[in-house]
Formats: structure tokens, C-alpha cells, sequence
């Protein structure tokens, strides 16, 4: 049967994609940064998926207002990179896992989880910049990603309960693949950030660690976190953590973690990396 | 429906209101996307905004690079920078501007750790 080992909680900042492609990984302001990901792509090359469930959202590059979708599986056998205004980045395009993928959707509907589901659809920033962060720049990315696609953007997001008992369900539908699949969750985005208004520039360092340590600590807390508190106190982007909980839903009850990283800043983001194992 | 999310300082909830009054301004932002339409828009700008049914007001916001009134009149922010992204102008300096600072000063608070989340939380509780 497939199985979910590992799970990969990342920011997925543009700025960090850009910082990779344009070679500036070394530069005083990345370094510190690009350092703390070193450990986290020696434990994927260690430990590498033959397949990766890959949590993120688009940032109004594959979709816009026209169609907001709350969750989305891509069941495509390829994604290409999105332009998101200054050409598609030049990094390899997204294999994914067609089989697997319709195994989820169909598992996930039947267990109530309504997915929407794309055949063709772009991957912007969101999704290729955890695969920069964890696997360098190869010539082919290492393993086949299935994008979950979640809407952030659009209030109401989905609720963090919501998305850990989606997280919980993906468990029990990859047990259910009769493959023998080694299987990783990425949740990405996050952590502390705000874009926009007058309040642009947020950063709560102390919310951030402490939604590091929950991850195994307390994790009843961080699944009670409301719109509210993520929007007030880890900035309007924030809530984009909310993805990380479906990688930690994923994980089964108890989770051990392996490594974690924190910077700031990356751009205008508190920039955490945490890998976590299922116990 | 709980809509206490207006008492947090200097934000914008992009919620059904937001969507409805800034639907087409926000869908002018996504055209960008394609380069033909980047042509066109630089082209002839009165012509190309013609195209989407705004206000004047929202036409006046996008004219004058105006961040904040756009996104008080509907804008969200992921739409709205890729006006920034055409003019080729950074999340930083846009940053600055809806707060008042040079992309400088902007950049320097990013890294002395970040705007504090002390004193900005609430409207009306003042913390």
C-alpha cells in the first residue's frame, strides 16, 4: 500500500524563487536563509518521495475571481510553470501522478470532501518555489507532485479545522492506494506576513515559533486557531498557515520532528521550514 | 455574519463585498497577465481601461498608482501588484507607499525584524 512518511512545512515566498534562478543564494541578505535549507534538501535527497502531495495556493496565475475553488486536486500528468508577469520561471516543469491523484479525488468525494479537480492548469510561485527550497535546481524535480490547491485569497478560507480533517482524510485514502508508494505532504506558505495596507511589513516572530513548536506540541491548538487571530496577529497573509495543517492532518496522531528553520526576512515574510515525520 | 475583522488597523479583508465592488477592476489587473494586453494597455491606457466597466474613482486609483485607494475600492492584492509587476515596481516599494515610507526605509524595517504586531492589532482596543 502507499504510505505518508514524511511531511514539509515551507514558506513559498517569490522573492526566495527569484533569489534561486537569479543566483543570489550566497548574497549577505539570502545566505542566512539558503543556509537553514541546506539540511532540508540532504533529508529529501536521503529520503526522496516517488511522490509528493503538494499543498499550496495560486495567487491569481492558474485562476482568478472568474472561479474560486476552496480546495482543488490536479490530476494532470503534467503542470507547467505559470507567467506571472515576467515570464514562466525557468525551472523544470511539474510531473504529476494522474493515478494516485484520481484515487484522491475519488476517495476524498466519497468521504465527503467536495475537491474540485483540474485536468489542465499553470503552477505559479506557490507551488515550484517549495520544490526550489527542497530540491536545489535539478534538471528534472526528483519526484511526481500532485498540486491540492487551496483558496487563500478569497474570505472566507477555509477554517484550519477543516483543513486538518482534509489532512486526516488524505491519510486515510493514500492507505487505501494499493501501490507501493512512498508519499511526502508539503503545507507551504506562510508564516507571518502582510502585503497590503497600511499595515504592510507585519511580522510576529513569536507566533510563528510558537505554530512550530504546536506542530508537535499542541497541535489541538493550532487546529482551533480562527480566522481572527490569524488575520490580527500573523498579518492578513498569515493565513496562509492554514496549509500547513493538512500536511500535519497527514501525519496521523503523534508526529516527530526532524529539523526546523526560521529567518527573517524573506522579502515582507517570516520564513519557517519545519520537516516532520509521522511517529 | 462576524465581520469584526474591520476593527484590525491598516487591512483590507478581501470579502463578498470587497470582490463585488472591485470585481473589474481586479479582473483589469488579471488581463495583464497576457502580453498582447500589456501592449495594448501601454499602447493607449484610455482605451485599454475603457474595456472594464469601473467607476471613475477606480479608474482615477489605477491612473494614479494610487495602492491604497484601490484596495479600499475593491482591490485585492495579488491583482493589484501586477500593475506593480508591469510598472516594474517592487512588493517593497509598494509596501512603502500604502505606509507612508520609502522603499528604503521599507526594506530596513524588513529587516530589523518587521513591522510589530504590538499596537496594530485592534482599532478599538488600541493594542
Amino acid at each position: 500500500m502507499a504510505r505518508i512518511t514524511a511531511g514539509i512545512g515551507t514558506s513559498h515566498v517569490p522573492a526566495i524563487g527569484a533569489a534561486i534562478d537569479h543566483d543570489k543564494t550566497q548574497e549577505d541578505y539570502w545566505k542566512p536563509l539558503f543556509d537553514g535549507y541546506m539540511p532540508a534538501q540532504e533529508y529529501v535527497e536521503k529520503n526522496t518521495p516517488d511522490v509528493a502531495i503538494l499543498v499550496y495556493n495560486d495567487h491569481a496565475s492558474a485562476f482568478s475571481l472568474e472561479l474560486i475553488s476552496t480546495f482543488l486536486l490536479g490530476v494532470a500528468d503534467y503542470f507547467p510553470p505559470a507567467d506571472e508577469g515576467y515570464g514562466p520561471r525557468q525551472v523544470p516543469g511539474v510531473e504529476g501522478h494522474p493515478e494516485l491523484a484520481w484515487h484522491l479525488a475519488e476517495s476524498l468525494i466519497l468521504d465527503e470532501f467536495d475537491m474540485a479537480i483540474a485536468n489542465e492548469m499553470p503552477v505559479d510561485h506557490g507551488l515550484t518555489v517549495p520544490l526550489s527550497i527542497t530540491c536545489g535546481q535539478p534538471d528534472a524535480w526528483p519526484f511526481k507532485v500532485i498540486p491540492l490547491c487551496v483558496n487563500v485569497i478569497q474570505y472566507p478560507q477555509p477554517t484550519g479545522k477543516r483543513c486538518f480533517k482534509l489532512g486526516q482524510a488524505i491519510r486515510k485514502a493514500v492507505e487505501s492506494f494499493p501501490e507501493d508508494l512512498h508519499v511526502a505532504i508539503y503545507g507551504t506558505g506562510g508564516m507571518s506576513h502582510q502585503l497590503q495596507g497600511e499595515r504592510a511589513g507585519l511580522i510576529n516572530a513569536d507566533f510563528d515559533n510558537a505554530f512550530l513548536d504546536d506542530l508537535t506540541a499542541d497541535v489541538d491548538r493550532l487546529v482551533n486557531i480562527g480566522h481572527m487571530e490569524y488575520l490580527r496577529e500573523s498579518g492578513s497573509e498569515g493565513i496562509e498557515m492554514i496549509m500547513w495543517l493538512i500536511m500535519r492532518g497527514a501525519l496521523g496522531e503523534q508526529a516527530k520532528e526532524i529539523y526546523r528553520h526560521y529567518h527573517v526576512p524573506a522579502s515582507n515574510t517570516g520564513a519557517g521550514l519545519i520537516i516532520l515525520e509521522a511517529a | 455574519m462576524d465581520k469584526n475583522y474591520h476593527d484590525i488597523p491598516g487591512t483590507y479583508v478581501f470579502d463578498g463585498t470587497q470582490n463585488r465592488a472591485g470585481y473589474h477592476l481586479n479582473m483589469f489587473c488579471k488581463s495583464l497577465d497576457v502580453e498582447a494586453n500589456r501592449d495594448a494597455f501601454r499602447n493607449d491606457p484610455d482605451v485599454y481601461l475603457d474595456r472594464y466597466p469601473m467607476t471613475a474613482e477606480q479608474r482615477k486609483a489605477i491612473e494614479d498608482r494610487d495602492w491604497l485607494g484601490m484596495l479600499q475600492l475593491g482591490g485585492n492584492i495579488y491583482y493589484t501588484f501586477k500593475i506593480a509587476i508591469f510598472d516594474q515596481v517592487s512588493m517593497q516599494a509598494v509596501g512603502g507607499m500604502m505606509s507612508n515610507m520609502t522603499e528604503e526605509e521599507f526594506r530596513q524595517m524588513m529587516i530589523n525584524g518587521g513591522r510589530s504586531v504590538e499596537g496594530n492589532r485592534s482599532k478599538s482596543e488600541g493594542n
